[in-house]
């Protein structure tokens, strides 16, 4: 019965986990839709989250919910900076130039904030003051939960957006075809500054929500993104309900894993899994076979 | 009207296959035919380079030097080795590498586990930890059978990061965070390398032999394969190049050469440690490929002294600037996406631009001597050359192609024709091997050929062009017609020289000899389709496969075309086109097949088809009928 119990609060862990894989997971969907480019900083756009909480909250005193909407606003902007100075002046060029520029920004990104919040890492406040709830020997941590509630309603919430709103529809014609959105009079690059405003605001709450579990440091986004990648490819590359699905499944695979397996070589079963489907069913879960057109 | 010429437009009569030579070569003095693109440097440039290489290294010997600036140069010529592997497999090849540090670690832990557990000499160890480095990198390189682009990145970086936990994790083996110390340096032919100096002259002497080899590499059929598939990989397939192999081959060359990198960085430091080797490293090194310029194993060993020597730059500022140094990997960060939006190809792409604003390109090239083209006739086995048995090829729930049944007799022009949609270009794409057929078989010469890659059929004799053009863009003229013509199987003798002569041959029937050396991005429309029937030409076709060869021709130069298409089966050659232009078809063509929503509905000589009443229908519509 113990064996049961404890493997269930493992799934439960895995589950939110995975959550924050999803969330990172669908704001790098969304991007590579809108710009057919894989961001390699999106990862850090969770750990800029988190630190501009750092900042609001454990440095400048304020309210939790005014610096978790501070720190939101601090991301929406940082988006428009990341389009406009990382992709933009590449937007014609192939997707190699474009992947190289996503990794200098990761890596102006995470050595500017170690060059202003310095090395250590720091710890973050929860969500809720409550420490959890024990259901019938399994234990779940109120953070866990809220990380679980919020990434279902932010799901919903882009369900929504992108299926019964006109900017919605507007943002998949972009990513569908840019020349004949640009006909009807979509402005395109408007479109994709609000594409990546979202994926910023989406991997800044992930950030938000997983400081206190993981700490805040500066290398949080890149194990994050890594695995938020390889869940989009085992969900299936560029598809919404697959980065969602694949995130979850990522995080239980992991936490199942370093459980009965081997607990330092967490990180490697992510990408173990990764590998054999790539092998074995490169297209993903929910992924159509691709081939290139004569 | 895009432009487009062709040799002796109008004469009418039975050309010959020597074109003369545009009046604009005649006044330039002919020179050898040399490769545009892989860096052709002058005699001076080249003695000036030989110089300064040669002084790096023994500037130790001349000046008394400390200890860290020697150890300084050994990190630089250690990582350039690493840094050539990038080169080949990006620059060259195309393919992102994000692991190239996990390459270098494999051989740094070769020769230290080696030596130290394994109790095995220095040249021993280095050789295991290359094949095991190589070996890695085939496996890596393997994965691209069905993955490029992003999902390339992506194992690369997986492989980059177990490979970091391991060296971590598994302190058994690796001595885990710790690293391992002790390593010691080789003898060399009974010359002890254990000295500094020695040693770096060693390693600087291995740099040289590999940056040879890697400028050497873009020339030889390989590496023009690799371009190709950088270029174009469909078009490398098709013409030919077994791009899956030509893939491995790059990655395992790129590993091999991390590992020789790696190998004697550990020998020079005598101390390894997992930090060496961690994902930033691989970003180092794709760093200092992109800054000193992809393209060229000179552009990679400039990049990587700069990588190697700004931090020692950045000790040397004054007081007041001393801050730079803390957020040096900030600012490091950002020359990456500055380089990659403003110095695309790199310090060496830049000296090369700087070198062509001076000096004009070769533009046109010496004709005289060209062999006149032969075509190989198809051998003589019974029965029609292609026959396509009841071919299907379903998209989902859409029957692009329902069970159509075509005979294509040697030496003759057969149209494909049918109205947007009847499933003309794809069919041709299942005969050429981009599609596989869902059902039905193509049989080539009594073969069944159905399964084949295209690569396997271009090997048998199918040749095809595109009905939108894919060349390798940033290549010449005559690089991409050399590269149809290395074809596996082709009957010409065998050499560089074969190749050279073989691919200005087919240039020179197409008119286009005294262009042999411009980069085909540089020509107009109508060149470039030249361009791309020389390709095919090149490697001896049996069976040509032309889709929609003459869109976007006026009426002159479509007559033009049509009398190049009759110099062609005057050769022998069988031919197998689709085209829209019933006038040209109608010419042209001993057979007509039309094909409407997926099937055949006539089939006949062009009297007999043009004045069918279902093939009106199909085009026409018919009268009273509604669909």
């Amino acid at each position: 019965m113990q064996v049961l119990f404890d493997n269930l609060q493992v799934l439960f862990q895995g589950l939110a986990l995975g959550s924050i894989y999803s969330l990172v997971a669908l704001g790098f969907v969304l991007i590579i839709r809108a710009t057919n480019v894989v961001n390699f900083a999106q990862g850090d756009f969770a750990m800029l989250g988190a630190y501009s909480m750092v900042l609001f909250f454990t440095g400048l005193g304020w309210p939790y919910w005014v610096s978790f909407v501070g720190a939101l606003a601090a991301m929406a902007v940082f988006g428009v900076i990341f389009n406009y100075g990382v992709y933009y002046p590449l937007r014609h060029r192939s997707f190699l130039p474009v992947v190289i520029s996503t990794l200098g920004a990761s890596i102006f990104l995470q050595n500017t904030v170690l060059a202003v919040f310095g090395p250590q890492p720091r710890p973050l406040e929860k969500v809720l003051a409550a420490d959890g709830v024990n259901i019938g020997g399994v234990f779940l941590d109120s953070q866990y939960l809220v990380i679980l509630a919020v990434t279902l309603a932010l799901v919903l919430f882009t369900y929504l957006f992108f299926e019964h709103t006109l900017l919605g529809k507007k943002l998949q014609a972009t990513s569908q075809d840019k020349d004949m959105a640009r006909l009807l009079g979509i402005p395109v690059a408007l479109m994709i500054s609000i594409t990546f405003i979202y994926s910023a605001v989406l991997g800044g709450i992930a950030g938000v929500l997983v400081g206190p579990i993981l700490f805040v440091s500066i290398g949080m986004g890149s194990i994050i993104a890594l695995k938020a990648f390889a869940a989009t490819i085992i969900g299936g590359f560029g598809d919404v309900t697959g980065a969602i699905v694949g995130g979850l499944l990522l995080g239980v695979i992991e936490s199942m894993a370093a459980y009965h397996i081997s607990v330092p070589y967490k990180d490697a079963y992510a990408f173990l899994a990764l590998f054999i489907f790539l092998l074995f069913r490169p297209s993903g879960i929910f992924g159509e076979k691709v081939s290139e057109k004569a | 009207m895009m432009p487009f010429r062709l040799p002796h437009v109008g004469t009418g009569a039975v050309l010959p296959d020597m074109a003369a030579p545009r009046p604009a070569g005649s006044f330039l003095p002919p020179r050898p035919s040399r490769n545009s693109q892989a860096g052709r440097i002058s005699i001076p440039a080249l003695v000036v380079l030989l110089a300064i290489a040669i002084a790096i290294p023994l500037i130790p010997y001349q000046m008394t030097v400390s200890n860290y600036v020697v150890l300084m140069f050994m990190q630089a010529v250690t990582y350039a080795i690493a840094v050539l592997g990038m080169v080949v497999v990006l620059g060259y090849t195309g393919q992102i590498n994000l692991a190239q540090a996990a390459f270098f670690g494999i051989g740094a832990y070769g020769v230290a586990l080696g030596m130290l557990s394994g109790g095995l000499n220095f040249w021993i160890s280095l050789a295991l930890g290359v094949a095991g480095a190589t070996a890695a990198g085939l496996a890596l390189g393997l994965t691209t059978i069905r993955l490029g682009g992003h999902y390339l990145a992506m194992i690369t970086i997986s492989f980059q990061q177990i490979f970091d936990l391991v060296l971590v994790n598994w302190v058994d083996v690796t001595h885990g965070p710790d690293g391992i110390a002790g390593i010691t340096r080789p003898s060399l032919f009974g010359i002890s390398l254990a000295d500094d100096k020695a040693y770096l002259l060693f390693c600087s002497v291995v740099l040289y032999v590999l940056v040879f080899a890697v400028w050497k590499l873009p020339d030889t059929r390989l590496g023009r394969a690799m371009r190709a598939v950088r270029e174009n990989q469909l078009a490398a397939e098709v013409v030919g190049v077994h791009t899956l192999r030509t893939k491995v081959t790059a990655f395992s060359l790129s590993a091999l050469l991390g590992a020789i990198g790696g190998g004697l960085y550990a020998g020079g430091f005598a101390y390894i440690s997992p930090d060496n080797f961690n994902f930033a490293r691989s970003i180092e090194f794709l760093t200092a490929t992109l800054l000193g310029g992809a393209q060229s194993p000179f552009g990679g060993v400039i990049g990587t002294v700069l990588i190697v020597q700004l931090p020692e730059w950045l000790k040397l500022l004054p007081e007041s600037l001393r801050f730079i140094k803390d957020v040096y990997l900030a600012v490091y960060g950002l020359g990456v996406i500055l380089i990659i939006i403003f110095l695309s190809e790199g310090i060496w792409g830049l000296v090369k631009t700087i070198r062509t604003r001076l000096f004009a390109e070769q533009t046109t090239t010496d004709t005289t001597g060209i062999p006149a083209l032969t075509l190989e006739s198809a051998g003589s086995h019974d029965g029609p050359l292609l026959r396509v048995d009841n071919l299907q090829k379903h998209f989902g729930g859409l029957k692009a192609v329902d069970g159509i049944g075509i005979d294509v007799e040697r030496g003759t022009v057969h149209a494909l024709i049918g109205p947007n949609g009847s499933g003309k270009t794809t069919s041709l794409n299942v005969m050429s091997g981009i599609y596989e057929p869902t059902g039905g078989k193509v049989i080539f010469e009594g073969e069944d050929v159905s399964r084949l890659r295209p690569h396997q059929r271009a090997s048998r004799g199918i040749g095809r062009t595109f009905q939108n053009i894919r060349l390798f863009a940033a290549l010449s003229a005559l690089e991409n017609v050399m590269i149809g013509a290395q074809r596996s199987n082709n009957p010409i003798a065998p050499g560089e020289g074969a190749l050279r002569e073989r691919a200005m041959s087919a240039l020179q029937f197409v008119g286009l000899a005294d262009r042999a050396h411009v980069i085909v991005r540089n020509l107009p429309y109508g060149h470039q389709r030249l361009v791309e029937i020389a390709r095919v030409l090149a490697g001896n076709p049996k069976l040509l496969l032309l889709d929609e060869p003459a869109a976007g021709l006026n009426q002159t130069e479509k007559m033009a075309f049509v009398e190049l298409l009759k110099r062609l089966r005057g050769h022998g050659l069988t031919i197998f086109l689709i085209d829209h232009d019933m006038g040209l078809v109608e010419k042209i063509s001993d057979r007509i097949t039309v094909l409407n929503f997926g099937r055949k509905i006539a089939e006949g000589t062009p009297a007999e088809v043009l004045r069918n009443p279902d093939v009106i229908a199909a085009y026409l519509g018919t009268a009273g009928k509604v669909n």
